[in-house]
């Protein structure tokens, strides 16, 4: 059976803030982690300010969205990958990053994975579909 | 092949709509099956019935309509339509609101999910 599972991977390389692209895409993530599919998801270009830590939506009196990527490993969305020259090109470093959940035995933090293009690339090649927001 | 569709943008203001309506009815005349076509983001906007644009030109709404008709399963996010005031009274006949599980499907029946828009 499991090699029926079909792998679908969500890139995000929008920024958060200015359109809902982002919010809405986080929306079908969420929904599609209940389903019987291998989700990974990539922060990449502007999308890595998604999940950048404190961010606070609160003067665009808009809901922020960062606090549910907090929770991506409660909805079992484990692989989630980040783009290092994106990050690094937006001046970011791993400190940056937001937790997006928490070890079940240690309880220690769970950031996203920092990738190297080429890995993200391997992986995309590997993918059943792939989702852009 | 079996190709799902889905379309992120409004009609009329982005071309994203008519090009994904020229490559399903290209993808079709190839001979590759539509599994679906799914409407999210500013997308749900293509297949209102209030829509009235000049005799002289396309009517999204309607193409997208005959569509339907033809047995392609054309599906509207009941999410992103409910936020932006699109619900069952103003859709085109031939198409459905349902959740973002109609997209998952799509995802994982179809060989290629070709997705439109910015």
């Amino acid at each position: 059976m499991a090699e029926d599972i079909k792998k679908i991977m969500f890139t995000v390389r929008k920024p958060p803030h200015g359109t809902i692209y982002v919010y809405e895409g986080l929306e079908v993530k969420l929904i599609m982690a209940a389903y019987d599919a291998d989700i990974s998801v990539v922060f990449m270009d502007d999308g890595v300010f998604a999940v950048k830590k404190g961010q606070d939506t609160k003067d665009l009196g808009i809901k922020g969205f960062a606090a549910t990527y907090g929770a991506l490993v409660d909805y079992e969305i484990t692989q989630v990958y980040v783009d290092r020259q994106s990050m690094e090109d937006r001046g970011m470093t791993e400190d940056d990053l937001l937790v997006i959940g928490e070890d079940e035995d240690t309880e220690e933090p769970i950031k996203p994975q920092v990738l190297e293009s080429a890995e993200i690339a391997a992986m995309m090649a590997e993918q059943h579909n792939i989702l852009a927001f | 092949m079996k190709l799902a569709v889905c379309i992120y943008e409004g009609p009329y203001n982005h071309e994203a709509s008519d090009t994904a309506y020229h490559f399903i009815q290209a993808a079709i005349q190839k001979g590759h099956e539509i599994k679906g076509i799914f409407f999210y983001h500013d997308g749900v906007y293509n297949v209102t019935r209030l829509m009235e644009p000049p005799q002289d030109d396309r009517h999204i709404s309607n193409r997208w309509s005959a569509l339907g008709a033809s047995g392609i399963d054309i599906v509207v996010c009941i999410a992103a339509a409910k936020r932006r005031g699109i619900v069952d009274d103003v859709l085109v006949p031939n198409v459905r609101i349902s959740g973002l599980g109609q997209l998952t499907m799509m995802a994982i029946e179809a060989d290629r999910l070709v997705v439109f828009g910015d």
